[in-house]
């Protein structure tokens, strides 16, 4: 199976991921206009970009949300395909609603570009079964409005099941919300739905990709998705 | 309206009047106003930019073009260049920056190139006044608001604080893209019977006759200004960099050019003029954002990420298709023909009707009088035996860590997206920018240099010197330099002691770049940053290109390892005039800065270059502002170790320690490879100044300093 990069006006981070995909973990990749109504044959993977879809002009995300791909991008994750969104991404997919939350301003009200330490809360899913549970990696951040909110109930219902799978921490493994670069709470960078299937996170693991650019630890989400894709072609 | 007023010389239009053989109407005398202004004919500098070597190996495109571009390998090339968006930024801070790098980012999109870099240079007043705060923290986030949205990484820069820019701030602009060499955009291409189409934004009043604004003192009331600042919008931009890209991988379109200054009028007039036919153009058919503009307004609007398209008649559907898909205004606004007429139409009558030629090529040059400043005998009276130097070494290290231009920038680092496109090995805060072309794997290493200090002691030594600590950087990674782009930012050309500044400082420039083989590929000119009686120091600010290839690591700093030797390669007489130490330490500013050096800079590039080749330096950083102190300071940091550190020689501690110019570097070698170290720089100056050992700087007499403490005065906490 392949993946499937969905390109909105505006998003710049589309080849970024195609390169990690394609070039660097040699998974088969497809480009697809945000104008289109249906996936490619055999899609196994959606991938949303980072950006500024429509300049995040409106509430970030929110007019890309209603693109006319994204009905298409539904139905692929209610069949179990995976999607992921990667920080304008991740905001786009809160905005369909396929991933719960909301993404408001960084709390320091100022876009923040630096490198983070993440801690991988989970490897049961199809995008982290290549690290190991509590692996420290280090991905970059490149947001202004990345702070991961839910009301209360809401939030503690999200770690009652467990769907947090990336949180800001520190070097020596503790994680929370006084690491959020952004306020995000609960130091939650990264989620899944119910499902497992759907994961969004303000981190670019493409920029992680390669050694060169000072880290790889990117590498260990396009070999799970890779491991993924291949056993669902068999 | 009087032609004084368009901002005309009397003799200028006299020209006019002559070659027209009658008098210009209103919108033919604004038109002429603004591009005969300094802004767009470089009428006062133009003398002095014929100095610049243009010629090279490397070069592909030179001056003349929107953007130089030099030969990056394999059929690729890099079109670069630097510009000022001074004016713009000092009346309107997060505007006039944003709108400085989307303009450009459109340069370097105008020779068919993908943007893939960018680098801001700052000069801002006193930082602790509300009007540096107000003005630094817009243009900062007008850089990021604009680069971040438009998807092209800020990955360097140059900060740099001095109370004479108080009121004129300065924003320089670079931008890098890289370009199949086969399919560089030229705007000579143009043929009679090609359709002009106007691509991207409506056309609306703002920025209406900029450049002509740019070109005088900016008054004491910069608000009443606010109409002539653009808006930018970093979307569009984006919509248009791809919608550019597509139509050429695509063969569509003949030639383009991109609107900055001047508009429809100075993109539609250059590319008729260098490409030798007339064009016609109906005005009638351009979007508008609002209606009622009269045909001046029109012809001379600034709106923003708009490009104009020279396209052949059969491929017009493709491109108006193309326009649909990415939601971008697009009409055909007329035709090229045969010629020299530029004609704009409104109404269904003539406008405008004026050789091409004459609206771009016409403006005659000025040569301003140049007088040597009467204060600069004064300036340069500077007797080291005759001052009482601050005694501490390790207090004088500390101050200058945590002065304004010298301390940590991640407050405005960290505000860019410096990795998007995935390309970035060495980004802000480094003496260098790397930047890897994944197409051939070669890495681009950018510098960005200004020294206006010793500019304003010795505008020509400054100017050398400005140069070659361009180049130094590149040579130490083991980059090789294909060519440089300058931004001259200066005060008004007309007060002579002035324009001797400026001239000797292009001339400084000129020579180094002769010297030492570097051809100047692009640049811009920015006069008359001076208001109420107080002018901006003479800053050339100066960008470099070099390239790595692929195979061959770059030698960064950052990267000491216990126990190494500390090598300082070149001269021990580094000046104290014109440096950090004497401004801020001595809290003057007087002397002569180091003079040229054209032989041991050649010959320091071959062994710095042969030394990150050979592999025998854990870690190497080039001698730049604020002397060995700040390069060992910033080892230290970003090493997290210290060292041990014996100067020993007949010259001053301070000046050993904090003297400035001159090539100059400082290499951590492991002892395992010292001789082989030693045997490359044999026959120049090179001496052990100390150890890489434990975690606290070590200066002799001095009390040691914690890796912390230093971090400390950086970061100013």
């Amino acid at each position: 199976m392949k993946a499937a990069v969905v390109i909105f006006p505006g998003s710049n981070c589309d080849r970024d991921v195609i390169h990690a995909l394609e070039a660097v973990s040699c998974i088969p990749t497809q480009a697809v206009w945000h104008k289109e109504t249906s996936l490619p044959q055999d899609t196994g993977l959606v991938v949303l970009p980072g950006g500024f879809s429509y300049g995040d002009y409106l509430r970030c995300g929110a007019m890309a949300a209603r693109s006319p791909i994204v009905p298409a991008v539904r139905e692929h994750a209610s069949r179990g395909g995976l999607v992921l969104g990667i920080c304008n991404g991740f905001q786009v997919l809160t905005e369909t609603g396929l991933l719960p939350g909301a993404l408001l301003a960084n709390i320091s009200l100022e876009f923040i570009c630096s490198n983070c330490l993440l801690k991988v809360e989970r490897t049961d899913t199809p995008f982290t079964s290549a690290f190991k549970k509590g692996q420290i990696v280090q991905f970059p951040i490149a947001h202004h409005e990345g702070l991961f909110f839910l009301p209360e109930n809401e939030l503690e219902e999200l770690e009652a099941n467990g769907q947090v799978v990336f949180r800001y921490a520190s070097a020596d493994g503790s994680a929370g919300q006084q690491y959020s670069p952004n306020g995000a709470l609960n130091g939650i960078a990264g989620i899944v739905n119910k499902g497992g299937n759907v994961l969004g996170l303000m981190p670019h693991p493409e920029r992680a990709s390669e050694r060169i650019l000072g880290s790889s630890d990117g590498l260990g989400i396009w070999n799970s998705i890779k491991e993924w894709l291949e056993g669902r072609s068999k | 309206m009087d032609h004084r007023k368009a901002g005309l010389l009397d003799s200028e239009y006299e020209i006019i009047c002559r070659e027209l053989g009658r008098e210009p109407n209103e919108a033919e005398l604004r038109i002429f106003g603004v591009m005969w202004s300094e802004h767009c004919s470089y009428k006062s500098s133009k003398p002095l930019l014929g100095l610049f070597p243009k010629e090279g190996p490397a070069v592909l495109k030179g001056v003349g073009e929107n953007a130089g571009v030099v030969d990056a390998g394999d059929g690729w090339g890099l079109a670069f260049k630097v510009e000022s968006h001074n004016h713009p930024s000092a009346v309107e801070p997060y505007q006039g920056a944003a709108t400085g790098v989307g303009g450009i980012i459109r340069d370097i999109l105008a020779m068919g190139a993908r943007p893939m870099a960018s680098l801001d240079g700052l000069f801002f007043g006193n930082p602790d006044s509300r009007k540096t705060i107000f003005l630094s923290n817009g243009i900062v986030k007008g850089v990021g608001g604009y680069g971040n949205c438009v998807g092209v990484p800020t990955v360097g820069g140059k900060t740099f604080y001095d109370a004479r820019y108080e009121d004129n701030p300065l924003l320089n602009a670079f931008c890098m893209g890289l370009v199949n060499a086969e399919s560089i955009v030229s705007s000579q291409t143009a043929e009679p019977g090609n359709l002009v189409v106007l691509l991207g934004s409506k056309t609306g009043r703002d920025g209406i006759g900029g450049a002509a604004f740019a070109s005088v003192e900016l008054g004491e009331d910069t608000k009443a200004s606010r109409p002539q600042v653009q808006i930018g919008d970093p979307f569009v931009e984006k919509l248009l960099i791809e919608a550019c890209l597509e139509a050429l991988e695509n063969c569509l379109v003949t030639s383009m050019q991109d609107m900055g200054a001047a508009g429809i009028t100075s993109s539609a007039s250059e590319i008729a003029a260098k490409s030798g036919v007339g064009m016609i153009l109906d005005l009638d058919k351009v979007p508008l954002r609002e209606a009622d503009m009269s045909a001046w307004e029109i012809a001379l609007s600034e709106s923003q990420e708009r490009m104009l398209l020279i396209v052949l008649p059969e491929k017009l559907e493709l491109v108006l298709s193309l326009g649909e898909k990415w939601d971008l205004d697009c009409a055909v606004i007329g035709k090229t023909v045969e010629g020299d007429r530029f004609i704009l139409e409104k109404g269904g009558s003539v406008a405008v009707d004026l050789p091409a030629s004459l609206i771009g090529g016409g403006c005659p040059e000025i040569r301003w009088p140049a007088i040597t400043p009467a204060n600069l005998a004064n300036r340069q009276t500077f007797e080291l035996e005759n001052e009482i130097l601050p005694s501490d070494l390790a207090e004088s290290l500390l101050k200058l860590i945590g002065s304004p231009s010298l301390r940590e920038k991640t407050w405005i680092t960290r505000q860019y997206d410096s990795m998007v496109q995935v390309n970035t090995i060495q980004g802000p805060g480094a003496p260098l920018s790397l930047v890897r072309i994944k197409e051939n794997g070669n890495i681009a290493a950018i510098t960005m240099e200004a020294l206006p200090w010793a500019c304003q002691l010795d505008p020509f030594r400054g100017g050398y010197e400005t140069m070659a600590r361009s180049l130094r950087p590149l040579w130490v990674a083991g980059a090789r330099h294909l060519g440089m782009t300058n931004c001259l930012n200066f005060p008004s050309p007309e007060n002579p002691e002035q324009f001797w500044e400026f001239s000797e400082a292009v001339k400084g420039l000129a020579e180094c770049c002769v010297d030492l083989g570097c051809p100047v590929v692009s640049g811009n000119v920015s006069l008359y940053n001076e208001s109420a009686g107080l002018s901006i120091l003479p800053t050339p600010l100066v960008c470099s290109v070099g390239l790595i290839s692929s195979g061959e690591s770059p030698l960064l700093p950052g990267n000491w390892k216990e126990g190494d030797i500390l090598y300082l390669v070149g001269m021990d007489n580094a000046a104290i005039p014109a440096s950090h130490f004497q401004v801020t330490c001595m809290g003057m500013l007087k002397g002569l800065p180091v003079p040229p050096s054209p032989e041991m800079e050649r010959d320091f590039k071959e062994r710095a270059i042969l030394t990150a080749g050979k592999n025998v330096a854990d870690s190497a950083i080039p001698i730049l502002g604020g002397g060995l102190g700040i390069a060992l300071c910033k080892e230290a940091i970003s090493s997290g170790l210290g060292a041990e550190i014996q100067l020993g020689t007949p010259t001053l501690p301070a000046v050993s320690l904090f003297g400035e110019g001159g090539a100059r570097a400082l290499y951590a070698v492991p002892s395992v490879k010292a001789f082989e170290f030693l045997r490359i720089w044999k026959g120049f100056p090179v001496r052990q100044v100390g150890n890489v050992r434990g975690e606290s700087l070590r200066l002799p007499g001095s009390t040691p300093l914690p890796i912390e403490t230093l971090l400390k005065a950086w970061r100013g906490v």
